[in-house]
């Protein structure tokens, strides 16, 4: 049948895999755009880019990382590194309740807040990602919004916003994606209870065994 | 008129006609949508339609009527009540005063219009009102859209129908559908009589875009952005539910197999066979037998009109109303135009 | 192609003086429409409202969150076997494809992988989800517009590739079948003859489509120059699989990154369309759905033989770290953002889902548009309501 688009499909080679001379390329290039605002970077070896920025250079950085050719938006969204107070749900429920774990330990590029937020660009042409992080103040918790760089944060933006309770100045219409209007309460943050959990206790526990490899069982903080 | 053995009373004969009536729609109706709608639809979708009802499913229109009948009779509380009942009743009312004028046969007729073309244009349109009443009364927001889309619509192809028809009534020289079938029966091809001339073959321009207009006044795929299934939930018929239901449901397939009839009357000779085949040179000389088995041979044409009809609806996608306009009036009216202006110079030509 | 056509630069137009028109006049002209939650065109729980100006869109916004399900809460309670029930339900048209991109995360973070026999098996599983998924997309296209026959051949050859998932998983709709480390079991005896008899009446079925829909005049005409995207936009928006690849934009997970998944064993080609309209996109798929049919086809001819898992301990405990991985799903492109604190279950999980990047256009993408091309828009972008609220 006679072709129904005269569109020249590429069939392009694969790009040579991005190394991690790309990437330090690339964190490189932002700090001489955004200057000392990139705190912290973490490049996985072969796999992947991470870098936090300072929270006041959370649009800048946008922009700048735009501007060098991250045009795909992926997705932004939060992280809160407080360990639940809850627990799993899943200790056995006849054993003395263990103390909360009270020490936020954030992740890869480290952080000195409970609240982050993160955001994955990707740029097409170069076949590489990079996640940024920011860290949110804890006592006024808000970052400028990226919807003036991305058009697609807007949404994301929001669910942040309803989920963990992270303000985004500059959003023109901050409200809830999910919940009903009128719902209490941030759900995605740690202290925000799973009440499904709260109600019905897990009913087994779990025993850790080791990697088949090792002969020692590892050190495990808690069984 | 024939001479039957017994006399039957003036109110005999009205109410024959009134059950006769009834027949010639509800007949073809309930044909259509067990042979087309249940299986013919079915088949062409790879599947077997209605088998549990009755052998191969042959009761499953019983069991659909009396399931509407038994529903209970909603309407929304912010319609027009009235209004909202008299809907439906419109839109079959419609096609009953248009099966008035069809022919069946040599004296098997309701009435004899001597312009019945004309009669059964004008009443065709009736439909309208019941359909925009109808999405107007139901105070719902998808109904009213229907019912917009349907003004604009029907009212856009009762032209074509109209100027489709106008050809048909210059080659015949009558507005009198009896004389339509007889001048097709009676007529023909280049000193040919074994076909007759039906006016399929001169008019074949004619015929396509009647039966364009035809499948658009049934608001059928590909015309039915009235109804609109997946945008509209059911446009103007949303809101009812029923016996009411029922009765649109009933009124469209009604519709249908009454429009095959009038168009197998103009386009298809209608209910007779060639005359030559019988020595008949004109109506008075066919025979009694005729009276019989006329209906029978429009029967026939009827479904080989609605087949088409159906066919269509089944896999053609909708057009978008501003599609749906500019098809009618750019190029529908232009052609049906053009179409009456050769067929004019043609008949005084020759 | 790829420059603003005369239509969107007049709806363009439309939607500005149509903005300024409701602003000056405190929205008492126009009606406003909801086209959902419950409405046969939306596929699930979607509401759009809209603000309707006779029958041109004025203003409208998607009203999601009727199937809000809170995945990203729930991961945080199980384990991570555990997350593969739950995050099959995301998008469950292309089920399996839903769990790989979870458990190759988990993978990355414990630093093993699956042996050979298990990413092949995936792959082609993958792939299979990916020919349910879209077949059904195509026979939905004809329905949103009408067209009521290709949908009963659309679910008539999808139930062949349902039941090729049930024969090797399990389940037609949730296999929950991928495990860290590998499968759960190996593929049933005649399951790969019999892959290759449904690969053959897809691409007949493939065929029949762009036939009997593809070709249609009308179909044509509702959909070309429909809801057009520039590559740009699409970009900022995060649109992704063939949303994206039929505006131009040459882009595909399957190729440009290194997964240890089966794809780079085979040879198929990336569609692309200039045009960016709504018919662009369902053209696309339709591509891509035979491409798919490609892939299984050679991928089936390379099965290595070998264990189906690797050795990992019966309760599994990831390592601390982060880690992303996302893969070109059905629907466009999902991705997992594990963090894991070292537990039996991960600390967070940020999924990102395809649908909601691709139905954030909405707002960008109605204005000005008529109603029926709401539909034909929404229809030719491809959700899954699971996929937009998680």
């Amino acid at each position: 049948m006679a072709p129904l688009s005269d569109s020249d499909t590429t069939q392009e080679e694969p790009a040579a895999l991005p190394g991690d001379g790309l990437r330090e390329g690339i964190v490189d290039d932002l700090r001489r755009r955004i200057g000392d605002a990139v705190i912290d970077t973490h490049i996985a070896p072969n796999d992947d880019l991470w870098v936090r920025v300072s929270t006041d250079a959370w649009r800048q950085t946008a922009e700048a990382l735009k501007a060098a050719g991250f045009t795909f938006f992926s997705f932004l969204s939060g992280l809160d590194w407080l360990p639940s107070p809850y627990g799993k749900g899943e200790e056995d429920p006849t054993a003395e309740p263990e103390e909360p774990d009270t020490e936020i330990r954030p992740g890869v590029t480290g952080g000195d807040t409970r609240f982050q937020v993160f955001a994955r660009l990707v740029d097409i042409d170069r076949h590489v990602g990079i996640t940024v992080k920011a860290d949110v103040p804890d006592d006024a918790p808000a970052v400028d919004s990226w919807t003036t760089v991305f058009a697609g944060a807007n949404w994301h933006e929001r669910e942040c916003h309803e989920m963990f309770g992270i303000g985004f100045n500059g959003h023109p219409d901050l409200r809830n994606m999910y919940l009903p209007g009128d719902f209490e309460g941030f759900p995605l943050r740690k202290d925000f209870p799973l009440l499904s959990r709260m109600i019905k206790p897990w009913p087994g526990i779990v025993d850790v065994e080791p990697m088949p490899a090792q002969d020692e069982p590892e050190e495990d903080a808690s069984s | 008129m024939i001479q039957l053995a017994v006399e039957i009373p003036y109110w005999g004969q009205s109410l024959l006609r009134v059950l006769g009536g009834l027949v010639a729609v509800l007949l073809p109706a309930g044909t259509i949508v067990y042979l087309f709608l249940f299986k013919m639809m079915s088949f062409m979708q790879s599947r077997l339609g209605p088998m549990e009802a009755g052998p191969y499913g042959s009761l499953q229109l019983v069991a659909e009527v009396g399931k509407w009948m038994q529903k209970e009779d909603l309407a929304p509380d912010q319609a027009d009540h009235s209004i909202f009942k008299i809907a439906p009743l419109v839109v079959l009312t419609s096609t009953f005063l248009l099966v008035v004028v069809v022919p069946f046969g040599p004296d098997a007729y309701f009435t004899d219009f001597a312009v019945g073309v004309f009669y059964g244009l004008a009443v065709a349109s009736v439909s309208v009102l019941g359909i925009l009443i109808a999405g107007w009364a139901s105070a719902n927001k998808y109904s009213l859209l229907g019912g917009l889309r349907a003004a604009g619509q029907l009212i856009a192809y009762e032209l074509p129908m109209v100027l489709a028809t106008l050809g048909v009534v210059i080659q015949a020289g009558s507005m009198n559908l009896q004389d339509i079938v007889v001048a097709q029966n009676t007529g023909e091809i280049f000193g040919f009589g074994g076909l007759g001339n039906p006016f399929v073959i001169t008019q074949f321009l004619g015929f396509v875009i009647f039966m364009i207009a035809v499948q658009a006044e049934l608001t059928q795929p590909p015309f039915d952005m009235p109804i609109a299934e997946s945008e509209l939930v059911s446009g103007y018929m949303t809101e009812y539910s029923g016996f009411r239901f029922l009765i649109f449901f009933i009124a469209e397939f009604a519709t249908a197999g009454v429009f095959a009839f009038v168009a197998s009357v103009l386009f298809l000779g209608g209910w007779g066979v060639p005359f030559d085949w019988f020595g008949w040179n004109n109506i008075d000389q066919v025979d009694d037998w005729m009276n019989v088995v006329g209906p029978l041979i429009m029967f026939t044409k009827m479904l080989v009109l609605t087949f088409i009809i159906m066919w269509v609806r089944f896999s053609f996608p909708r057009f978008r109303e501003d599609q749906l306009q500019t098809f009618a009036w750019k190029v529908l009216i232009p052609l049906a135009l053009a179409n009456t202006a050769v067929t004019a110079i043609f008949k005084v030509a020759f | 192609m790829t420059m603003m056509s005369d239509r969107q630069q007049l709806s363009y137009i439309a939607g500005q003086a149509a903005d300024a028109r409701l602003n000056v006049e405190l929205e008492t002209e126009g009606m406003t429409l909801n086209i959902g939650p419950q409405h046969p065109a939306t596929h699930g729980t979607l509401r759009i409202i809209c603000r309707l100006d006779g029958e041109q869109v004025v203003w409208a916004e998607p009203g999601c969150g009727y199937m809000h399900r809170g995945y990203e809460k729930l991961t945080e309670v199980r384990t991570f076997p555990q997350v593969t029930t739950l995050v099959n339900r995301i998008d469950w048209l292309g089920s399996f494809a839903n769990e790989v991109p979870f458990i190759l995360a988990a993978e990355k973070l414990m630093d093993i992988e699956a042996p050979p026999r298990a990413q092949m098996i995936r792959t082609i599983l993958f792939e299979l989800s990916r020919i349910a998924n879209v077949s059904l997309f195509l026979g939905d296209l004809g329905v949103q517009m009408g067209a009521i026959t290709p949908v009963f051949l659309a679910f008539r050859d999808r139930e062949y590739v349902l039941n090729l998932i049930e024969g090797a998983t399990g389940g037609r709709f949730h296999p929950n079948f991928d495990r860290i480390g590998g499968l759960k079991d190996d593929l049933p005896k005649g399951w790969i003859d019999e892959t290759r008899q449904v690969m053959v009446k897809l691409r007949e079925f493939c065929d029949i489509i762009e036939d009997l829909l593809f070709g249609n005049e009308i179909f044509q005409s509702r959909m070309r120059g429909i809801g057009i995207i520039p590559a740009d936009i699409a970009k900022d928006y995060g649109l992704s699989g063939a949303n994206l690849r039929a505006s131009g934009v040459d882009y595909d997970l399957r190729r440009d990154q290194d997964l240890p998944m089966a794809w780079d064993k085979a040879d198929f080609k990336v569609w692309t369309h200039p045009d960016g309209d709504s018919f662009a996109r369902c053209w696309v798929r339709l591509q891509e759905t035979r491409e798919s049919c490609r892939i299984v086809e050679q991928l089936l001819d390379q099965i290595p033989a070998g264990p189906i898992m690797t050795k990992v301990p019966r309760i599994i405990k990831v390592p601390e770290g982060e880690a992303w991985v996302s893969t070109e799903n059905p629907l466009g492109e999902m991705g997992y953002y594990v963090v894991s604190k070292g537990d039996l279950g991960p600390f967070r999980v940020k999924i990102r889902s395809a649908s909601f990047n691709n139905i954030s256009i909405v707002p960008w993408v109605l204005k000005g548009v008529y109603v029926p091309d709401v539909i034909t828009i929404l229809a030719s972008l491809y959700f899954i309501l699971g996929d937009i609220d998680r």
